[in-house]
């Protein structure tokens, strides 16, 4: 067999195993008199059953990137304006918006960063639990609340059958984070958007979370996407991690690669400012400045203000992209001119 | 909940005996009615056998304790300028407000409920500017005003419906839009303010995550939530239509009890005047006692506790 056949055929075996991919994705929020360029061009894919990191500072086009999967994005004001979504064969941005309703809640959940505002206060877990159940899986009555309680049980929530009854207002913040996973979880879907749902819960509560989250994937196979600006999390977590900044992804690798050797000084600088065990420092490092307005990205490497390592020519063309081998890559000139 | 009502019932009685309170001092504080019913040239005698028919020569607080006893066998005295029994007026009276309260009412939310919405859902697009143009013309327009204009176009211009007076239903839809007209302005805006704030909530973006189409997210999940203002405003306005209805009985003629209030001011009626006064007072007390109800069947965050 020609090696050009083989390889288009482990190319194509590959593809098989890819649950969603991203392409030059951007989303712009207008205003008034500018232009905010929230997610500016990201690209990454997701594979079955596989968890994803995404991972950046405040601001950094995480969270405009998962409601860009979803085709929620803030109406009015932002607009997804170009790339593509494939979520297996399907390009998601070239659905009409009936089309996009099967797969949200039922292909696709997400689970969003405050259990105390996702949860609608005036009804009751059960009937929020059920709707997802009742639209997609044509489920009524009986088998409904079957699936319900089952999920609520999944969760771990003590005394399904009471609580099914009760409004969130009488639940905990990390027992309204189960119930937001339940309600995600319980048509099974492919992908879960995790959009930091453990930063508002206790240390303690967090852990918990984290380990059922993880538990309920290995069981159902789910691929995930966790959010999140806490590197223990994709540490504990995910299987690959997709650094972003002003809105573009600038280096992605397996997870423990990334650890071991950051190539992008911003990854650098995240690593170094967690505190580690068993190590002593004299201070927590931080990154000096602040994230630039997406309004206004500086020309070159939207990074070289705050970069320790900044060269004339990162404040004149933004890095293409380096490979360093596999689908890691990195965005930055002092791997493209270290080659 | 029981016994949670029971204390919003202590807490309306006592409310009650308050109102009851001010309004005898106050009518007693507005000048002699033993003079203005005698003759302005009879003497002392005249004047002083008047007051004894009233009551008015005991003393105060023999005055204050029979008119709390009768108070509480519902009996309020009779009309000092044609000897009938408040509480007979009042009843007659009655019926007509409240209709006319409600029907201004349901007009307000009927017209300020689907404008507040759509403004919201559509916010600044045209559908947003016609709800604020409605709003902005709605709180501009006093009531004395924009009913006499009505009478002239409606009645006196088109000939379609009657100038005044209570007669048949076409009769009651001048003065229930003239009085709903203003508050559905104010509705409208509040409807509007209320609706986009629970429309950035996280829990109407979790509901569209789920798949919901767009008339469910806003009709069910949105909609309750927004509605707990507006539930609020209904009771404050239902109260005050009241108080505004005396400025629109008196421009239709509506026989109502804002009529009888303002013809016992002007003839010093002061047992009218007291009981019209307790029938505004009470009802004010019984609507926020409801709505205190309904708000808890609403929003079960609101617990029964005191």
């Amino acid at each position: 067999m020609p090696a050009r056949a083989l390889e288009q055929m482990l190319r194509e075996s590959k593809e098989d195993d890819i649950l969603l991919r991203v392409e030059g994705l951007k989303t712009y929020f207008f205003q008034r008199s500018a232009v905010l360029k929230a997610v500016d061009g990201v690209s990454f894919s997701v594979a079955q059953g596989e968890a994803v990191g995404l991972v950046g500072e405040s601001g950094s086009g995480k969270t405009m990137t998962c409601l860009s999967l979803m085709r929620l994005v803030p109406q009015p004001g932002a607009r997804i304006v170009e790339g593509e979504i494939w979520f297996k064969g399907d390009n998601l941005l070239e659905m009409t918006e009936q089309e996009m309703r099967a797969y949200r809640g039922h292909r696709m959940a997400i689970v969003m960063q405050d259990p105390q505002t996702s949860l609608n206060p005036v009804y009751t877990v059960g009937e929020q639990v059920a709707e997802p159940v009742r639209l997609h899986l044509k489920e009524r009555g009986q088998q409904a609340m079957a699936r319900v309680l089952d999920s609520l049980r999944a969760v771990r929530i003590p005394r399904p059958e009471l609580r099914l009854g009760q409004y969130p207002h009488q639940f905990s913040g990390g027992m309204r984070q189960r119930v937001v996973a339940a309600m995600g979880l319980t048509t099974q879907p492919e992908l879960l958007i995790a959009d930091e749902p453990t930063t508002s819960l206790d240390v303690t509560i967090q852990a918990q979370f984290l380990r059922l989250i993880r538990e309920l994937q290995q069981d159902s196979g789910t691929s995930v996407i966790w959010v999140t600006h806490d590197l223990g999390i994709v540490a504990q977590m995910c299987d690959r991690v997709n650094v972003m900044y002003a809105g573009r992804i600038v280096e992605s690798g397996r997870v423990r690669q990334i650890y071991k050797e950051p190539q992008h000084p911003y990854t650098r600088a995240l690593l170094d400012s967690v505190p580690l065990m068993g190590t002593r420092r004299e201070k927590l490092y931080q990154i000096e400045g602040q994230p630039p307005d997406l309004r206004s990205i500086p020309e070159g490497c939207p990074f070289w203000p705050r970069c320790p390592e900044a060269m004339d020519k990162c404040k004149e063309q933004y890095p293409p992209r380096t490979s360093l081998g596999g689908e890691d890559f990195v965005h930055c000139w002092l791997t493209e001119e270290g080659r | 909940m029981v016994k949670y009502i029971g204390f919003r019932l202590f807490q309306a009685l006592l409310g009650l005996w308050f109102i009851a309170t001010l309004v005898f001092i106050l009518s007693r504080s507005i000048g002699d009615p033993a003079e203005v019913f005698t003759a302005r040239n009879s003497g002392v005698d005249a004047r002083e056998i008047m007051a004894a028919k009233l009551g008015l020569d005991r003393p105060l607080h023999e005055q204050y304790l029979k008119f709390i006893g009768q108070l509480v066998r519902l009996d309020l005295g009779d009309s000092v300028s044609n000897g009938i029994p408040v509480t007979q007026i009042l009843v007659e009276r009655m019926p007509a407000t409240f209709t006319l309260g409600l029907i201004a009412l349901l007009f307000a939310l009927a017209f300020s409920l689907p404008l507040g919405v759509l403004g919201a859902v559509y916010r600044d697009t045209p559908v947003d500017w016609v709800a604020k143009v409605m709003a902005f013309l709605g709180q501009s327009m006093p009531p004395f005003w924009l009913g006499i204009m009505l009478i002239i176009l409606f009645a006196v211009v088109w000939g379609l419906l009657p100038p005044a007076g209570k007669g048949e239903w076409h009769s009651y839809i001048l003065p229930g839009f003239t009085l709903g007209w203003g508050v559905m302005a104010g509705m409208v805006r509040l409807v509007r303010s209320s609706m986009l704030d629970v429309l950035d909530s996280d829990y109407v973006a979790m509901a569209r995550a789920k798949g919901l189409p767009e008339v469910v997210v806003i009709g069910k999940h949105a909609l309750r939530n927004a509605l707990l203002p507006v539930l609020t405003y209904s009771s404050l306005v239902l109260g005050a239509f009241m108080n505004g209805s005396v400025v629109v009985e008196q421009v239709f003629a509506w026989p109502g009890i804002g009529t009888s209030a303002v013809q016992s001011v002007v003839r010093r009626d002061f047992p009218v005047i007291q009981g019209v006064v307790i029938v505004f007072g009470s009802f004010f007390i019984l609507i926020n006692l409801l709505v205190d109800i309904m708000y808890a069947v609403i929003d079960p965050r609101i617990k029964y506790t005191q």
